[in-house]
């Protein structure tokens, strides 16, 4: 597998938009051709070799090229936006849209991520050893679908407005979770290993959420259902099955009505 | 015998109320008199007839002194510090006209600026809860000869909107509400008893924080599901008792404010307002408005809502309009350091941004445009006082509702006085220039 590396030399002033550095445009291209590469600071055009030295080549396609950023890229954004294939690794923190409508390959990042990662992503495997911000899995602003197929694994924690809209894949959270849990819900699931806040499910109306902590604040339109015994995430527990939100509409599936269903661990 | 203007139309709040008449002396040149305006509205008419107005652009000094200069001068160095950023914000705009508002976009486009208005500290969280979920909304003339259920959730028109209640929600004797304030039932959802609470049939005292449980627990009681014996601090039976009452209206209006735009949740409490709205219009006719607060703030939404096709938080950087608040508010881009210039028109961040923000502004090159001065102008490298838009120069506005109403001139600004508009194209007619030499 062919091997890019990135080493930052400086920090933008105001912020890098690079959502040129993914496997998919890397791939077929030569150290110079990829420093050549644009990308923006405020209004002004600049190239990824402003800001990087550039080693190795990419692959012949985007499947077996590896882009590895070995410094703090926290002033840049939009890194892996809509990779399709290969693997991204970032060894240190990143700024906002991570991995945002990414559809496949593998983003591992070795740091800290700010809001907005894995936005509208469809398929893939994003990896964050360290915190995510807000926004996590969730939709644009203003579109009705958010995260809907691939994996999102956070070992640290997760801001808030994680998953909203969602309407497929998981998301698993190690550690604690602020506000608004999968709101707007439609699909997926949403793993939360820590405690959360409130508003867990709020509006959901499918998929399923499991908290293994405490939940601050339940919200009013959920109801308590039946005990169960389940493993989740390789973790064996016994949960009391939640279903909400009563406020919210619900589709029917044979004769049934389908609700969301949140999990809380003993 | 005073000579009196009629019908004019009050540029303070989002009411925007136009049956004032302003008493002005026999020369026409001078206000002595507003009828008609509550306390804030009045107090702005007359501000503009203080004798210490500015009426030049003045410059800081090194030593924090400041220095008078002409209107090209100021222009020249607006256009300049627009120009040479690389990510300039361009914020305000919120306390003009819509003309002026669209000349500030030509320059925003011009010089690739990120666009702010003041939503973004006030009810932009409204603007993306109805991008998330539609509105179903009505006109105040509407509501004040309909509305027979009327919520004001998280505001206190009282003292933010005082002609709200008189001119349209509560008090005003309408076609099928005839009986003025004895035809509407008022219910007013706040936790601290203000003095519109004072005024409500039913006020609902809920936990700070909770509204966002609380309207979830109308939508399960509308539905006629279980809920738990209390939520938010409201007992159940209060909350079946409320959702009842929505639902038994001929038209409900629900009103609501920063007391839920701006506390935890944000555009996530509006959502489901909206979706309560929406929800109850399956039993009768309801609507939700928000209480704008600016008297153009509205209007800067519609403008930039048809020449880019966000109501806010626009970042021009690339050519292009993108939006999303979060990065592209202005907060956040003057908290992490993503802006290297500001300029400032019609609203006054030094006063309602957080001070870490505030403190940002003063370090940076930055303008203000404001009549007054501000604590935005007091951090402001450049001061450039105008006329008063709604008092010496006329131009739309947006109502809260969305209605749109021409603003009236009543006298003549201080000799030699520019219009937000007219110093704008200055400034744009210079950025051009710049450009083209560039």
């Amino acid at each position: 597998m062919a091997k890019v590396i990135l080493t930052p030399t400086q920090t933008p002033t105001l912020f890098l938009e690079a959502e040129n550095i993914t496997p998919d445009v890397f791939a077929g291209k030569n150290a110079a051709e990829i420093a050549a590469l644009h990308g923006f600071v405020g209004k002004t055009t600049v190239t990824l070799g402003d800001y990087f030295t550039v080693e190795g080549a990419g692959g012949q396609t985007a499947a077996d090229t590896t882009v590895v950023i070995n410094g703090d890229v926290s002033r840049v954004k939009y890194i892996g936006m809509k990779m399709s294939a290969g693997e991204l690794i970032v060894n240190g923190n990143a700024d906002m849209y991570v991995g945002g409508w990414m559809t496949g390959g593998r983003l591992t990042v070795n740091g800290d991520i700010e809001a907005f990662a894995g936005l509208g992503m469809t398929g893939g495997e994003l990896i964050v050893n360290g915190n995510a911000g807000n926004y996590l899995g969730a939709a644009y602003r203003g579109d009705w679908r958010g995260m809907q197929g691939g994996e999102i694994r956070v070992s640290g924690n997760a801001g808030s407005d994680v998953g909203t809209f969602m309407r497929g894949g998981t998301i698993v959270v190690g550690g604690n979770i602020d506000v608004h849990v999968g709101t707007h819900m439609e699909g997926g699931t949403i793993i939360v290993k820590g405690d959360a806040k409130s508003r867990v499910g709020g509006q959901m109306v499918k998929g399923t959420i499991y908290v293994y902590g405490d939940i601050d604040v339940m919200m009013p339109g959920f109801q308590y259902r039946n005990d169960a015994d389940l493993e989740v995430d390789g973790d064996n527990g016994r949960f009391a099955l939640y279903e909400g939100d009563m406020g919210e509409r619900h589709p029917k599936r044979k004769g049934e009505v389908i609700y969301g269903q949140l999990y809380m661990k003993y | 015998m005073a000579k009196i203007v009629t019908d004019v139309v009050c540029p303070f709040c989002g009411t925007l109320c136009d049956d004032l008449e302003v008493a002005l002396s026999d020369d026409g040149e001078e206000i002595l008199e507003v009828y008609n305006a509550c306390a804030i509205g009045a107090a702005k008419f007359l501000h503009s007839q203080a004798k210490d107005r500015l009426t030049r652009p003045r410059m800081k000094q090194e030593d924090g002194s400041w220095k008078e200069v002409t209107y090209d001068e100021a222009a020249d160095y607006t256009a300049n510090l627009l120009v040479d950023a690389k990510k300039p914000l361009m914020y305000g705009w919120s306390s003009t006209n819509c003309t002026a508002q669209s000349t500030g976009s030509e320059i925003g486009e011009e010089v690739g600026a990120c666009m702010d208005n003041t939503a973004t500290v006030c009810h932009g969280s409204t603007l993306i809860a109805v991008q998330d979920v539609g509105v179903p909304s009505a006109t105040l003339g509407e509501i004040a000869n309909r509305a027979d259920r009327v919520v004001f959730w998280g505001c206190n028109p009282a003292h933010a909107h005082p002609r709200h209640m008189s001119r349209y929600s509560i008090y005003p004797r309408g076609f099928f509400t005839g009986k003025g304030s004895k035809s509407r039932k008022m219910i007013v959802v706040d936790p601290r008893n203000t003095d519109t609470a004072k005024m409500a049939d039913v006020h609902v005292q809920l936990e700070q924080g909770r509204d966002y449980e609380l309207l979830s627990a109308i939508r399960v009681a509308i539905r006629g599901e279980k809920l738990p014996d209390v939520v938010a601090g409201i007992p159940k039976e209060q909350i079946y008792e409320i959702a009842d009452t929505l639902k038994s209206g001929r038209f409900t209006a629900i009103f609501f404010g920063m007391g839920v735009t701006h506390s935890l949740g944000k555009n996530h409490n509006i959502d489901i307002a909206i979706m309560v709205t929406r929800d109850l219009n399956d039993y009768t006719k309801a609507a939700i408005v928000a209480m704008r607060g600016h008297y153009n703030v509205t209007g800067s939404g519609q403008v930039w809502g048809w020449e880019f096709g966000f109501p806010f938080c626009l970042d021009l950087t690339r050519g292009f309009a993108r939006y999303n608040p979060g990065d592209s508010s202005s907060n956040d881009l003057l908290i992490r350091d993503e802006v290297d210039a500001v300029f400032v028109l019609g609203s006054d961040p030094g006063a309602h941004f957080p001070v870490g923000s505030v403190k940002k502004i003063a370090k940076l090159p930055s303008v203000c445009i404001d009549p007054h001065i501000t604590p935005t102008s007091a951090v402001s490298k450049l001061h450039v006082p105008v006329a008063f838009v709604g008092v010496e120069v006329g131009g739309c506005a947006y109502r809260m509702d969305n209605v749109p109403i021409e603003t009236r001139k009543v006298v003549e600004p201080p000799e030699g006085m520019l219009t937000d508009d007219e110093f704008l194209q200055l400034v744009l007619t210079r950025v051009r220039e710049l450009k083209g030499a560039a």
